[in-house]
């Protein structure tokens, strides 16, 4: 971990960029607007997003990516996160163009084209149950002539109800025999129920019924799905870190701001040293959680091979950094802070859904101890 | 060994082979708790041949220093050499050679404040562990307070004559000199009267009265000063502006404060070290595992946030008010490790001087870091104010 952990310049430029198209494009306000109309996310925002070249940030500049490295994901999912926009961006162009650019034959590489410019979306079919855990994998894909069968529940699918194509983790063997195919989401037997999460956000419930596979809809090699997936989820995990830790500055500076506005007692209650220190801590808190941040978005540029302590260790810090700027974010805004009128509560929901997602803390956590050596 | 040199995989080969021609093997057991420290100074007492050897060579080098300027003493590394330097020591778990106030706290406070004169006086026998420094900030009535400190120095013409009283000075008793702050005008408003003033604890008028902790240690003092004539040039700074060099040395403090803290567990995991404590069958207890986690968890983060702050200053950002978020930060959870390791040392590790070393006064002393260089509450409300810009 000896790399630099400032911004590169070129970093901070799209930072700043990225910052300024979504204040206006996509403030809290569009979230809700997009509650209210029963929408998942905003495909006119998405295609604006593919024509700034941040869907294909990890795609390769032979098809058409702007190829600028994990670390730049990360800087880009933190700018999204600070305004919880909603957008397949993790799924698609951080998650699925990881692992399709493991594989890189002819197929992977339109696939990459497309996420790049944002013609096709994907999403992650991992979870069967509560807890990610994809070790457990029970879904099969059975061998069947020349193909396969797979059979099975997928659950949390996030960006699953409207993703064209699916990257769907499957049993082909005993122990470690998993297998990753990549099929589209409207193959015959697959049947999504949209699952109405507390982020408003698309997630879905996701059914194989004897879905018909091919050797060519494998990502990567048959009984060895990790080689594509590690680098894919982890890739995942460390930019929905990042966004969580924009998510949490964004709550803060909420905070902050109603502290000084808001009077009682004749005075504006940041003025209350109770207040002051808790939202000075929360403060460390975030600058804490960002070096863990800056640090996996380099490892995953430069030691990918490498990566998984800095990656769960951003993943264990966002997820306790985001759930006290939250809670505190509330707390601080008092009765105006629980109503639906006020934006802080969907900062609230995102960071709960965001915290189960690609592993919670105590999965997180574990694989520090584990990595670290107890 | 050539320190200038810009190829950074020639410096890091020469430094390694430099160091392990030249580190005596007894200085390689990353040796860190108090009685492995090197403090220096007039009244030192090498605890061995190996700790003089070391610390000689090392100078020699200006590596007891190394970013400070080669024309002081130092080796003049840069940060990205610094990084190397650090790793290269770490690989033969070499101990610090020397540590000081004057390194920690006047060097840096000098360096920006101090005149070429008093640079080439006082710089270079820190480097060479010649003299020790303490500091003489807190005094009985002023600790959070510490812009009301009392303590007089009264123009005389040629020469300031120095009344008063300091507290809770560290090593006072062991110190060659001390960099305090006193009055020197007491019209004027609290925070415009204050002058850093270099003094010789060997003038007449000074004394020392040690005072014990709650370790059994008594590394601090109460120290007099009755009537001690102190040179003029002694001021650092501008008179009556001591304020702004006590403040920009207390950051340095507070960022070594909060860097002691990462190496109370010599770099190791806290885990491995905390299963060693729990002895045989390791760390099983799910409780105390689950706080362990959690408590490394932290610390790695604290440590990128140390490495990603240098790395700021390095590019000429400074560190600023933000070395309050470390301080604070880092003391906290060096508390808690602390805890933890008690915790799963159970009964045994109750026993002054038992099984586990001096655990019970490394716990005891982590106490203090939260108070120290300035309490946590006090990191709270400057960063409350400084950086989130609240009212008050
Ligand atoms: C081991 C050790 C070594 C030391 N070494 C040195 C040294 O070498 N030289 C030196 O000059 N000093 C030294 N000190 C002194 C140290 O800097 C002071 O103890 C510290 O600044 C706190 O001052 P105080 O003890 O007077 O506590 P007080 O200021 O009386 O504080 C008591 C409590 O009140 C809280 N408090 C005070 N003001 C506020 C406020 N405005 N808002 C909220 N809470 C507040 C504090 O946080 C603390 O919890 C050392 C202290 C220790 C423990």
């Amino acid at each position: 971990m000896m790399q630099n952990l400032l911004r590169t310049e070129e970093e901070t430029m799209l930072a700043d960029a990225a910052r300024g198209f979504l204040d206006k494009a996509a403030p809290v306000s569009a979230l809700r607007e997009l509650r209210d109309t029963n929408q998942s996310y905003d495909r006119g925002l998405w295609k604006q997003m593919a024509e700034m070249g941040w869907t294909g940030v990890l795609v390769p500049e032979a098809q058409g990516g702007a190829d600028m490295g994990h670390a730049a994901a990360c800087v880009l999912a933190g700018e999204l996160g600070k305004t919880l926009v909603a957008s397949p961006f993790l799924s698609s162009a951080v998650i699925a163009a990881t692992a399709l650019r493991q594989v890189s034959d002819d197929r992977a590489l339109r696939a990459l084209a497309a996420i790049a410019d944002g013609t096709a979306t994907y999403a992650l079919a991992i979870d069967e149950s509560a807890k990610f855990n994809p070790a457990s994998t029970a879904m099969t894909a059975t061998k069947v002539g020349n193909g396969f069968r797979l059979d099975g529940k997928k659950t949390f699918v996030v960006d699953g109800g409207l993703a064209d194509r699916l990257l769907v983790l499957a049993r082909t063997g005993d122990d470690d025999a998993l297998t990753l195919f990549d099929i589209p989401s409207d193959r015959a037997g697959i049947s999504r129920t949209r699952q109405s999460m507390i982020d408003s956000r698309d997630a879905a419930n996701v059914d194989f019924d004897a879905v018909k596979a091919t050797g060519d809809d494998i990502l990567g090699e048959l009984d060895d799905a990790m080689s594509v997936l590690r680098p894919a989820i982890e890739a995942g995990q460390a930019a929905l870190a990042a966004e969580m830790s924009g998510l949490a500055t964004g709550a803060f500076g909420m905070t902050v701001g109603y502290l000084k506005e808001r009077q009682q007692f004749g005075v504006p209650i940041g003025s209350f040293q109770a207040l002051q220190h808790r939202a000075a801590h929360l403060w460390c808190e975030i600058e804490v959680t960002a070096s863990a941040i800056a640090n996996a978005g380099r490892m995953l540029d430069q030691d990918p091979d490498n990566a998984t302590l800095a990656v769960s260790l951003a993943k264990a810090r966002a997820t306790s950094t985001a759930k006290l700027a939250v809670s505190e974010g509330v707390q601080m805004h008092g009765g105006i802070g629980m109503t639906d009128a006020f934006d802080i509560g969907f900062y609230m929901k995102r960071a709960r859904v965001a915290a189960e997602w690609l592993g919670d803390y105590s999965y997180h956590a574990e694989q520090v101890a584990r990595l670290r050596g107890f | 060994m050539q320190t200038d040199t810009h190829q950074p995989e020639q410096f890091r080969t020469e430094l390694h082979d430099w160091l392990s021609d030249n580190c005596p093997q007894e200085m390689r057991d990353g040796g860190s708790g108090e009685s492995a420290i090197c403090w220096g100074g007039k009244r030192w007492e090498f605890t061995s041949q190996a700790q003089k050897t070391w610390l000689s060579r090392m100078a020699a080098k200006g590596l007891t220093t190394p970013t400070w300027p080669k024309a002081y003493g130092g080796a003049g590394l840069s940060r990205a050499q610094e990084k190397v330097f650090t790793v290269e020591m770490a690989a033969i778990n070499a101990r610090s050679p020397l540590q000081s106030f004057g390194i920690w706290m006047l060097g840096p406070a000098l360096l920006k404040f101090g005149t070429e004169e008093q640079k080439q006086t006082y710089l270079p026998p820190i480097t060479r562990g010649e003299v020790r420094w303490c500091q003489g900030y807190s005094e009985p009535g002023a600790g959070s307070d510490l812009a009301s400190v009392q303590t007089r120095a009264e123009d005389m013409g040629d020469h300031y004559l120095i009344n008063g009283q300091k507290i809770w000075t560290s090593y006072a008793d062991q110190a060659d000199w001390i960099f305090a702050l006193v009055r020197t005008d007491r019209e004027a408003s609290k925070h415009t009267g204050i002058s850093f003033i270099l003094i010789d604890m060997a003038s007449a008028g000074v004394t020392t009265r040690p005072i014990r902790l709650i370790s059994g240690a008594s590394v601090f003092c109460e120290t007099f000063f009755d009537n001690v004539k102190v040179p003029k040039e002694n001021v650092v700074g501008e008179v009556n502006k001591g304020w702004d060099i006590a403040k920009y040395l207390l950051t340095h403090e507070r960022e070594m404060i909060s860097g002691g803290a990462q190496g109370l567990t010599g770099g190791r995991a806290l885990g491995a070290v905390l299963a060693e404590s729990a002895g045989e069958g390791g760390l099983t207890d799910a409780t105390l595992r689950a706080e362990a986690m959690a408590c490394e968890v932290d610390a790695l983060a604290v440590d990128l946030t140390l490495e990603r702050y240098k790395d700021q200053a390095e590019a000429g950002r400074g560190v600023g008010d933000a070395s309050a978020m470390l301080k604070y930060m880092g003391t906290e959870l060096n508390k808690r490790r602390h805890e933890l390791l008690m915790s799963v040392g159970g009964s045994d590790a109750l026993e002054w001087d038992g099984d586990h070393g001096n655990l019970p006064a490394d716990w005891l002393r982590t106490k203090a870091n939260s108070i120290e260089g300035g309490t946590s509450e006090v990191m709270l409300s400057i960063l409350s104010r400084r950086v989130l810009g609240l009212p008050g």
